[in-house]
């Protein structure tokens, strides 16, 4: 394993230090814990909490600022992180309106937020929570632990953070964000894995050959594994899977986020994004804004992910209210 | 019997570090790859902050509890965090362990994994060692066996339990996300379950 770092056990302590000394005028770090809040405060607005483990940079961090996020929260690498740390960010994040968290859909993170929401709650907190679970990947079925969330998880974190800015209630900012949740799906794929730190090797192996479809973001194996093929086609197999949800129609107009996953070339995501532009085109859809780049990664992961995000003129405007985050600069 | 609770704790602990990439390997196949350093990484800390001296088997296992939930993390952190406080509920003040006491913090923690994951028995987990585990030792001990009778027979269950998660599909956790392809893999939740057995029953065994 070749990284740049110092020491394993210290990556995440080490990225947000980091992070606030490069951001002052956007977060700050809470002293002694993984966790980082907006430099000015909440106060007077509805707060928004989001987090995960780390390895997913910018994500979660980096979308804290103006019509973002209002605190996140770093676990360990792919790890979800504790209810002692999740319970301090919402407290720190409270501006007296109530705390939306922010969760994607795995069953750590699901866990540990509730628990934190419990504790927060027993202090007076109003606690209300959204669970992500965009990716059209794995099956929706009540017999399992349901879809992942992934990158569609960014769409929530901007529109309900919009909907907080402009004053939302607690419930209000929490529609806004179960509705966009209701509207956006995403698929990836990988063409090469990436090395957990505290590992040492590659999450999986892929022959020269081969690429894995269907990967979630902690560098877990995807649906199915197959031979490369062009990106055109790789393209269309993703956005098939996503249409075949029967939620984008002929004439809908829709989110792009065409998301790398940390390894891919620029240049590559914009290949994927030629052909995925003239297949929402063939297919009637009309894309209202698009984005590519790396918004929700998986360490050195070469692979990316494509997420619709269907709009309305309530969704528009919120997508199009300025924000002022790290990794999200809107004027 | 008379124990110390430190030093059983640190056996479990012993076994898990000595097991770390066992179970991560384990993980790789279906997880993510991280189960056998966030367990060494949590039971590090509950080596650091148990006190060796106090008797209190509760006290020290409600203190075991809280460090898991706080440095583990993922999922195995809430879960086991839950198990050991559930448990340290049932034996607060104890100073000794009886064949029925054990009998009694078993249950309490398996129902807290089952209440905490909303799982049951073969969906891939933990719950697929220790529900058997559980079983084995209730009828050992029914039976006029003892404590460490019942560990003998709970070890062996949770063995059995371990080999069972090959031949199913995970329907909880991230293994799910894998369905049917997860068959043929270990469930890496079940073997530190079964690891957590085996310590305990090789601690009273001395």
């Amino acid at each position: 394993m070749k990284k740049l770092i110092n020491n394993i056990d210290n990556i995440v302590n080490e990225m947000l230090d980091g992070m606030a000394c490069a951001y002052p005028q956007y977060l700050r770090r809470l002293d002694g814990y993984d966790v980082v809040v907006r430099a000015g405060g909440s106060k007077g607005k509805v707060a928004l909490v989001s987090g995960g483990g780390s390895g997913h940079e910018p994500a979660h961090g980096g979308y804290v600022g103006k019509g973002l996020l209002d605190g996140a929260i770093a676990g360990a690498v792919f790890t979800s992180p504790t209810p002692d740390q999740v319970y301090e960010a919402i407290r720190a994040a409270d501006g007296g309106r109530g705390v939306l968290l922010v969760i994607k859909n795995y069953t750590g993170d699901v866990m540990n937020f509730e628990m934190a929401a419990d504790m927060a709650r027993d202090d007076g907190i109003e606690v209300e929570q959204v669970v992500t679970a965009d990716d059209v990947a794995v099956e929706n079925s009540t017999w399992t632990t349901g879809r992942r969330g992934i990158a569609g998880t960014i769409f929530v974190h901007k529109l309900a953070g919009a909907c907080a800015e402009a004053g939302g209630s607690l419930q209000e900012v929490k529609r806004v964000a179960e509705k966009v949740i209701e509207n956006v799906r995403s698929m990836g794929m990988a063409v090469n894995a990436c090395t957990v730190p505290a590992v040492g090797k590659p999450t999986f192996d892929l022959a020269e050959d081969e690429v894995e479809i269907g990967i979630g973001i902690h560098g877990e194996p995807g649906v199915h594994r197959q031979q490369i093929a062009p990106a055109d086609a790789i393209v269309d197999a993703l956005l098939d899977k996503i249409l075949a949800e029967g939620i984008y129609h002929s004439g809908d107009e829709v989110a792009v986020i065409v998301n790398g996953m940390g390894g891919t070339p620029l240049m590559e995501l914009y290949i994927a994004n030629r052909r995925l532009n003239a297949a929402l085109r063939d297919k009637g859809l009309k894309v209202y804004r698009t984005m590519v780049g790396n918004y929700m990664t998986s360490l050195e992961m070469e692979g990316f992910s494509i997420t619709l995000l269907k709009l309305d003129d309530e969704l528009k405007a919120l997508l199009d209210a300025p924000c002022d985050a790290p990794a999200w600069v809107q004027g | 019997m008379a124990c110390s609770v430190y030093e059983c704790l640190a056996l479990i602990g012993a076994r898990i570090t000595e097991n770390r990439d066992y179970l991560t390997d384990l993980d790789r196949e279906i997880g993510d790859a991280d189960h056998g350093a966030n367990m060494a990484r949590g039971f590090a800390a509950v080596v650091e902050k148990v006190p060796r001296d106090n008797p209190d088997i509760g006290a020290a296992l409600k203190k075991t509890g809280m460090t898991l939930l706080s440095t583990v993390g993922g999922a195995s952190g809430p879960l086991y965090g839950t198990a050991y406080m559930e448990a340290a509920k049932v034996l607060a003040g104890r100073e000794a362990l009886t064949a029925e006491d054990f009998a009694a913090a078993l249950t309490a923690a398996v129902a807290g994994i089952q209440k905490r994951g909303h799982a049951t028995r073969g969906e891939k987990t933990m719950l697929d060692a220790l529900i058997p585990a559980l079983e084995a030792y209730t009828a050992r001990i029914a039976g006029g066996g003892s404590l460490s009778d019942g560990l003998d027979s709970a070890c062996a269950a949770a063995r059995e339990g371990v080999a069972y998660t090959k031949t199913i599909a995970a329907t909880k956790g991230r293994a799910s996300y894998l369905g049917e392809r997860s068959i043929g893999h270990q469930d890496p939740g079940a073997t530190s379950a079964a690891i957590t057995l085996e310590a305990i029953r090789d601690y009273t065994k001395g």
